[in-house]
């Protein structure tokens, strides 16, 4: 009796496996074509060291290379330009966001105009806010400049001061309509009924805000902070059409150093290294995203 | 007091009040867009009085108790607790303490912190702190379950943290929109008892809104009954349901609801009858000569199941169409010859008529009630 049972089940489950991998099997072949195989490609890359002219063949340096390149004074400039970047652009990216979406969550006339406006930049791409800010950062004809009273003087965008600074502020306008939009909604997940709650039981705007709101808002804040990184850690657009990684490579971040190396320095091995590295960061910026999600308390209502 | 501490942030003058304050809604209107959630409501509560909100889902109930507790603004009419006017006084600056439908619990917070918020907000010193929130948590049982969140707790117990957040702070007004419905039958049941010795011992106003007339006719000191943003009477459970001031309070309180036949006043001989159908139903004396004072020809003929008996002989007749039983009492449902449906109470173990079978119905002369069918309202006492 138990027997037959027990086999029929066994080949149920086999059956099962067998429609599982058949389900994943496409996946798995766009995924190895483009993703796997350029990656495991890429690492390989790595190990040799590319000739300084086209032709000779390529020499095996194992993980010499990467040990060069990696404690290079180049790379380390890149990294720190691009660390730079990230910590200014992403939370001043969220911290504005959430602002506008708190006076955009008011019950106001006409505030669905606001709402538009607010979130118009996502339906721009950072090569149109590049050239945007470029314009505005003409040393004689941009009104930034006029504003900022530069005339006469290198636009920011040449001054090595200042060049990192004015590219973070056009990827922040850039990103803004995006933050606005995620803190919208993050504002909107939290129920009326709370914040009314809190209202009867004493609490002020400052109270609710702090003790309410974003302790409620936290796992959006965090989502974006990490995403928002991730993305920041692989800006190139704005660089290749503002500075091209300059003045006096004070904008060289990693992903324009990876491209200057391939298509300037015909130095693949080098770029191969270099992704590596921005993977590695991706990476562990993801593993902190997942461990956190994981501890995550869903708030159930 | 204990509470002192506690007053930061109340109207002037309202430092001292004793826990109770009475409430006075004057010419209240709260429309939304075009709709009118409330119209015109005026409505006092005493000082300790259990008040009961009561109608049918979307009638301006949870409006007006927003209203009270200044979570809505009026458009017209003025609200005044403890004797001060708070019309444009702030919500959490009332003194009031509001248990939502939903309890509205901090997720993030644990039990105590829940429990503690209000007075963290009017910075109540943390022994005083401790102290109330212990005397709160075992008022409703929650010592135990300090530390969870309410995500760790039952529906039952989620609604006694959002009852021990409100009495924390001994608020003067305590306001409840449907607390209990999301209960299941049982606790309800239980929960309502605890509710009403709760009050007993806090000696707090409270207004209580809900659209079970169960819950209003037990809990009540008074009953206010709302319809479509206006109210339709106020008064103790025993009066509203002996006397109902119109028809809508008429089929609305009592379960099975009161039967309303549509009949026209007639006078013959030396009494005063009222024909429905083929039917003439005597009036009483009293009742006789108050419907020959007014002029309403069409009424509306009210009799409760209760007074509506069995009676062979009597000329309202009827065919039996459904019989409900309960255990302790009996519902015939039967059908008029227009169609209508009666109900008559049967209680005891009389033997019962079988359904489809043609009967007649006697009502009780102290059970009839007389409306004019123009305006709906109460003709006599
Ligand atoms: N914020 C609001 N916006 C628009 N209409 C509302 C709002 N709140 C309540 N209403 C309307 O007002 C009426 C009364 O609602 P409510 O007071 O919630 O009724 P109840 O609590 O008696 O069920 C309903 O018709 C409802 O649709
Ligand atoms: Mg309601």
């Amino acid at each position: 009796m138990t027997a037959p049972r027990r086999r029929s089940r066994r080949a149920r489950r086999v059956r099962e496996a067998l429609l599982g991998y058949a389900l994943v099997a496409p996946a798995l072949v766009v995924f190895g074509v483009f993703v796997f195989y350029p990656f495991a490609k890429n690492i390989w890359l790595g190990l040799y060291r590319t000739p300084p002219f086209p032709g000779l063949p390529k020499r095996y340096a194992a993980f010499d290379q990467y040990e060069r390149v990696l404690t290079s004074p180049e790379f380390r400039n890149s990294l720190r330009t691009t660390v730079v970047f990230v910590v200014a652009t992403v939370p001043t990216g969220i911290i504005l966001g959430l602002l506008m979406a708190m006076l955009a969550h008011q019950r106001l006339r006409g505030i669905t105009i606001y709402r538009t406006i607010f979130s118009s930049t996502v339906a721009t791409s950072i090569a149109v806010a590049s050239v945007i800010f470029f314009t505005l950062l003409n040393p004689q004809v941009g009104l930034l400049t006029y504003w900022l009273g530069r005339q006469g003087e290198p636009s920011l965008l040449d001054d090595p001061r200042w060049a990192l600074w004015a590219v973070s502020g056009v990827t922040i306008w850039q990103n803004l309509g995006l933050s606005f939009i995620l803190m919208s909604a993050g504002l909107q997940g939290v129920p009326d009924d709370l914040l009314e709650a809190a209202e009867v039981d004493g609490a002020g705007a400052w109270s609710r805000l702090r003790n309410v709101v974003m302790p409620l808002l936290s796992p959006t804040i965090f989502f974006a902070t990490i995403v928002g990184s991730i993305l920041a850690f692989q800006a190139f657009g704005q660089i290749d059409l503002l500075t091209q990684g300059g003045p006096l490579k004070k904008t060289n971040v990693l992903v324009y150093a990876m491209y200057d190396a391939v298509f300037r320095q015909n130095n693949e091995g080098k770029a191969a290294v270099l992704s590596v590295a921005l993977f590695a960061i991706t990476l562990v910026l993801t593993l902190i995203q997942l461990r956190l999600l994981e501890r995550r308390v869903t708030y159930e209502r | 007091m204990g509470t002192q501490q506690a007053t930061d942030g109340r109207p002037p003058g309202s430092e001292e009040h004793p826990a109770g304050a009475q409430v006075e809604v004057r010419g209240v209107t709260k429309r939304f867009g075009d709709a009118t959630a409330v119209s015109n409501l005026d409505l006092d509560v005493a000082e300790h009085e259990f008040l009961v909100l009561l109608g049918p889902s979307g009638c301006g109930k949870s409006t007006a108790l927003r209203l009270i507790a200044g979570l809505d603004e009026p458009d017209a009419g003025t609200i005044a607790i403890g004797g001060h006017d708070v019309t444009d006084v702030e919500a959490r600056d009332r003194d009031v303490a509001m248990v939502f439908q939903s309890y509205a619990l901090y997720p993030h917070m644990t039990v105590r912190r829940n429990i503690e918020f209000p007075l963290r907000n009017r910075k109540v010193p943390k022994a005083e702190r401790d102290r109330l929130v212990g005397e709160a948590a075992d008022a409703l049982d929650l010592a135990d379950l300090l530390g969870r969140k309410p995500s760790q707790l039952s529906g039952g117990q989620r609604q006694r943290v959002a009852l021990a957040r409100a009495i924390v702070r001994r608020p003067a007004l305590f306001l409840m929109d449907e607390p209990l419905s999301n209960l299941d039958a049982k606790l309800r049941v239980q929960t309502r008892a605890e509710l009403i010795q709760l009050q007993r011992r806090l000696r707090t106003t409270v207004v209580y809104v809900t659209h079970d007339q169960v819950e209003a006719m037990t809990m009540g000191h008074r009953i206010a009954i709302m319809s479509a943003g206006v109210l339709q009477q106020v008064g103790p459970p025993a009066e509203v349901y002996a006397r109902p001031a119109n028809v809508f309070v008429a089929g609305f309180i009592g379960n099975p609801p009161m039967n309303l036949l549509d009949g026209t006043v007639e006078v013959g001989g030396t009494t005063l009858a009222v024909a429905v159908g083929d039917a003439r139903v005597e009036l009483p004396p009293a009742l006789a000569s108050l419907a020959v004072s007014t002029d309403a020809r069409d009424v509306v003929l009210g009799v409760r199941p209760e007074d509506l008996t069995v009676d062979p002989s009597a000329p309202l007749r009827a065919t039996v169409a459904v019989v409900e039983s309960l255990g302790h009492e009996r519902h015939l449902v039967c059908e008029r010859p227009g169609g209508e449906l009666v109900t008559s109470r049967v209680t005891g173990d009389d033997d019962l008529p079988a359904v489809g079978e043609e009967l007649g119905l006697a009502i009780r002369a102290e059970g009839v009630h007389l409306f004019d069918r123009a305006t709906g309202r109460r003709i006599g006492p």
